[in-house]
Parts: structure tokens; sequence; C-alpha cells
């Protein structure tokens, strides 16, 4: 029940976070309202019994990337940007779009009841049991251990974005 | 009520634990400015407050009393959702973080059940104190925003910069005693320090604790780093244009963030709750060490008092001294002195680092801005790396053989 009760709440959160993201003319108030978002998905990671996930959600996305959206945003004349006119002119096209994807979840959502938990596609999620090794060794064996090639891989493409964004920002080093 | 508080014993207890905790924080919030305004006064060969109460006590009431009842003029021009958002994140996140800190050791009997001594425990309060601090950031940088005045604007500018900067040495800092311990939980870090000084954090993470302690001034916008609020270049920095109570509320979130660094110094590298002597019964004597300091304190406040030259001072001060001794003489008592040591060596040790932090300010000149970037990257980042390096080289080769 309090299970329920918070996964509606976050979920509702996240929602109109992101609603009123792409609805804000304002820059940072979107940013404000993206990291409600943001936090909201935190929350639901914490309804999975998934506390790391929970806390490295906070400190890398919100605490990390969104404070650096904020600082640019802040150095940009947002009276410029609240004159002009706002790229909505294909409302037709989206909104068509968006009932599409709308139609495709619904049904996907009426099969998943429909067929049961055995179909593979479609099983309902269960709440992963807490185990008493803890969510965060359990991330760490799996990031060092099962995919650690995958996860350099990443680690080595994030460090040359890092070094190519210093080239290139920088004329004389 | 006798069903409702069987049915909801959890919740009760929360919110009591949370009521006690937020009015101790707030009270201690109050009575550190006038801890520092006379400290640093002292430093400086000077009285500090003195006329409202004896000793100034009752300036923190009377600062209260004026926030509350001040004007509060709203600047034109201002982005007024985020005007008033930026106050209360700061100081909510502020106060939240003292609730992952344990304050005791083992658990206590509240109306009947057992809970552990602090408000919450949870087994990575390491990681969640760092999130709510990763967060603390947006108070000052939307505050700086919104107020559509340039001075707020590159006050906050600057104490994003700062706050991103030294948040990576910050959390490195701590890397070394994570890799010790095998644990985010801090009370189990305060456990891994059982048995006196020589088990302290402090010692094998001296660079570490170097790190943490710097980055903190840094983090907390404490000198030598309160660049944001460098009053000969930015007038007050990102909260120029907030008055009266909105102003106290980054006012007490900057004084609150002090104090929980300040915890977090104690719990991850002095021991936490632990008392600095071994517990072997040669040293069984020093759990009298809170009654006698109490006792002794309140004699001496008690004579004085009687001396002191108002009659205000003459009667508040005696009072205060018997009711000191009378805690002193409380915490002698058999069923009382095993409770107090706890939360009596955590607070000492609280207090020793916030007058450090005082000293710090009442001592250091404040950086430049292009020094302060340079400290933190090019000095404090590589050293903390250095110690995280060291250190997982040294519990690597320390481990025993599988």
């Amino acid at each position: 029940m309090t299970n329920e009760i918070l996964f509606y709440f976050f979920a509702g959160l996240a929602v109109l976070g992101g609603v009123l993201v792409v609805t804000m003319r304002n820059a940072v108030h979107s940013a404000v309202f993206l990291i409600t978002t943001l936090l909201a998905t935190a929350g639901l990671y914490l309804t999975l019994n998934a506390e790391f996930l929970f806390v490295v959600q906070i400190i890398l996305y919100v605490g990390g990337i969104m404070v650096l959206f904020v600082f640019v945003i802040m150095l940009v004349n947002l009276d410029v940007a609240l004159h002009q006119v706002q790229f909505n002119r294909q409302t037709w096209v989206a909104g068509l779009l968006s009932f599409a994807l709308l139609a495709e979840l619904l049904a996907a959502v009426a099969l998943a009841r429909s067929y049961g938990e055995e179909n593979w596609l479609f099983a309902a999620p269960h709440v992963p049991t807490v185990t008493a090794e803890g969510n965060t060794e359990q991330i760490g064996r799996l990031l060092f251990q099962n995919y650690v090639i995958p996860f350099e891989i990443a680690s080595i493409l994030l460090l040359v974005a890092l070094v190519g964004a210093v080239v290139m920002g920088k004329k004389r080093i | 009520m006798g069903d409702f508080l069987a049915a909801n014993a959890l919740l009760v207890i929360a919110i009591v634990k949370v009521v006690v905790v937020v009015f101790v924080l707030l009270t201690a919030v109050a009575y550190i400015t006038w801890f520092e305004r006379k400290v640093v006064a002292h430093m400086q060969g000077r009285w500090g407050p003195e006329r409202v109460g004896p000793h100034g006590l009752l300036q923190p009431l009377a600062d209260g009393a004026k926030f509350l009842f001040k004007e509060d003029p709203t600047p034109a021009g201002i982005d007024r959702f985020v005007y008033f958002l930026a106050p209360f994140l700061a100081l909510s996140l502020a106060l939240s973080t003292i609730a992952v800190i344990p304050l005791g050791p083992g658990q206590i009997e509240l109306f009947g059940h057992r809970t552990w001594f602090s408000v919450a425990e949870l087994n990575i309060s390491l990681l969640v104190v760092f999130a709510i601090t990763a967060l603390s950031v947006y108070g000052v940088a939307l505050a700086g925003w919104a107020s559509n005045s340039k001075y707020p604007l590159l006050g906050g500018l600057r104490s994003s910069a700062q706050m991103l900067s030294y948040e990576l040495s910050l959390t490195m800092s701590v890397v070394g005693i994570v890799l010790l311990t095998n644990t985010f939980s801090l009370r189990d870090i305060v456990e891994a320090q059982r048995g006196g000084v020589g088990r302290w954090f402090v010692i094998p993470q001296i660079l570490g604790f170097v790190c943490f302690f710097i980055s903190a001034l840094a983090e907390t916008n404490r000198v030598p780093f309160d660049l944001p609020e460098a009053e000969t270049e930015l007038v007050a920095g990102f909260h120029t244009e907030y008055a009266s109570f909105k102003f106290a509320m980054f006012f007490m979130a900057e004084y609150a963030a002090m104090v929980t660094v300040s915890f977090m110094v104690a719990v991850l590298f002095f021991g936490g709750y632990f008392s600095p002597f071994p517990g072997t019964p040669a040293w069984h004597w020093t759990i009298y060490l809170p009654a006698a300091g109490g006792v002794i304190g309140g004699v001496l406040l008690l004579l004085h008092g009687l001396r002191y030259h108002t009659p205000l001072g003459r009667i508040v001060l005696p009072v205060a001294g018997l009711a000191l001794t009378g805690v002193g003489v409380l915490c002698a008592l058999a069923g009382v002195v095993e409770y107090i040591q706890g939360p009596f060596w955590l607070a000492a040790k609280v207090a020793t680092v916030l007058f450090v932090y005082v000293w710090v300010r009442g001592t250091l000149p404040r950086f430049r801005y292009d020094q302060l970037m340079n400290f933190g990257w090019k000095f404090l980042l590589p050293l903390s790396l250095a110690n995280l390096v060291i250190t997982s080289l040294i519990v690597a080769l320390m481990r025993p053989a599988q």
C-alpha cells in the first residue's frame, strides 16, 4: 500500500515535471522542473530498493549535470529567448505522434495484463527483494566483474570527449 | 491516544526525533553566531556583543526578533518563483543532512520501542550526505540569478563554480575511509574507530583529513573561501537583494551547513561518539569526565555571575551556573552516565571543530578568485587522488591472501 502511494506520487511528480519542462518559456524554470523530474525518478529507484542508484542519480544528474545546465543558462541573456517565437508550428504532427506513442504504451500495458506473467516481453516487473549484501555491492560486482570491458570503454569514451572539449575550447594550451 | 501511539509508534518516534533534532540544531545555529562573534572579537582585541543580556547572551534572540519584524522589500524585475524558492531550498537542504548522522552508540528505548540514536539509519548514509551537499549549490545559484541584479548574479556564478570544483576533492578525500572500512554507513565507520585516539581515522588518513577540511571550508562558503559574498567586490554576493527573514534563512543555512560539516569531520576522522580514551579498565574513570566538566563549569559560572556588573547578569548567570552544576551531578548518576557518553563526546568534538572554523575566519585573508580555482584543481584534487591511490595500495597489500 505505502509502496503504491509512493510510486504514484513520484511517477505523477515526474510526469508533471516533464510536462512543465517543455511548456515553460523561461529556461531557468525549465531547468528547475527538470531537476524535479530527476529527483522524482530517483524516488522511483528508491521504491525499487535500489538505494545506490537513487543516490547516484541525485549526485550525478541533479548535483553535477544540472548544476552545469543552470550555470550556462544563467549566463545566457534570457530576454532575447523570451521574445522569440517558440518552435511549435507543427502542433498537428507532434500531437499525432504523441497520441500514437500513448496508444502504443496503453496497448502494451493492456497486453501485459491479458497475457499474464509468463509472457517474456510484457512480464510484470517485480520489486527485487532486499538482500543482505546490499544494492551497492551488487552494482559494484556487475560493473567491475561481469561488464568490466564495456565499463572501461565507456570511461575512455568520456575521457576522449573531455579532452576533445578542452582542445576545442582552448586555442592555446 | 494510547491506541494511536501503539499503531503508529514508528511514525511518532520519527516525528519526535525530527522535532528534537531540528530544535536543537536551530538553537545551536543561533548560539554559534554569538560564539563566532565573541571569539572573533576576542581575537581582534574587542569585546563583541555585550549589551543584550549578560555577555551578550541574548543577542541571538534580539537578532531573531529583528529578522522577523524588519520590512521585507521585494526588488523589482525579479523572477518571483525562483526568488522565493531559493531561500527555502537553501535552508531545508542544510537542515536535512543532520538526519543521517549517528549521534550516539547503540539503540535507545523510546515509547517501548528500540530505536537507533539518529534520526534515520541508512546503509548509504555517507552518500546521502554527499547527495544533499551536491544539491545545496542550487540555493545559492538560483538566488543569485533570480535577484535580477549584477552583484548577486556574479556571486551566484562564483559560488556554483567554487562548489562544483571543491565537491570533487571533498568526495575524493573520504574514499580512503570507505576503502578502509568497506562500508558507506556512517555508523559502521564510527564503530570501526572504537578504542580511543589510536584508532581514529585522522591518523592513517591525515592527507584525506586535510583535503576534507579545506574542501569543506570552501563548500560552506566560509573564510578564506567566501568569495561568493566578498563584500569589497560584490556588496553581499548572492543574497544582496534579500532582506528580513529570507536573508535570515540563507544565514541559518550557512551556519547549519557549518554544523553539519563539523559533525562529518568528527564522525569520519575523530571517532564520532566514542571517547578519545581507550576502553580498558585503567581508563574507566574517564566516563565521569562529562559530569566533572559540568560541575566545574557550573561552579565557575556561579562564582563569576555573583560578581557580574549588571543586576540582570547577577541573577541570570548564577542560575545558569546552578543549572549546569545540576546537569553535571545528573550526568554522574548510574543510569545516565552510560547514555551521556556518546552525545557528550560527539558534542565536544563538534564544538572543537567549530572553534577551529571560527579561528580560521579570524586568522586568514580571503583568496583571490584565480588562486581559489588553481588551489582547488591543481593542488587539492591531485592531493586527494594521491591519498586515494596510496590508501588503496596499502589496503590491497595488507589484505589477507584468499
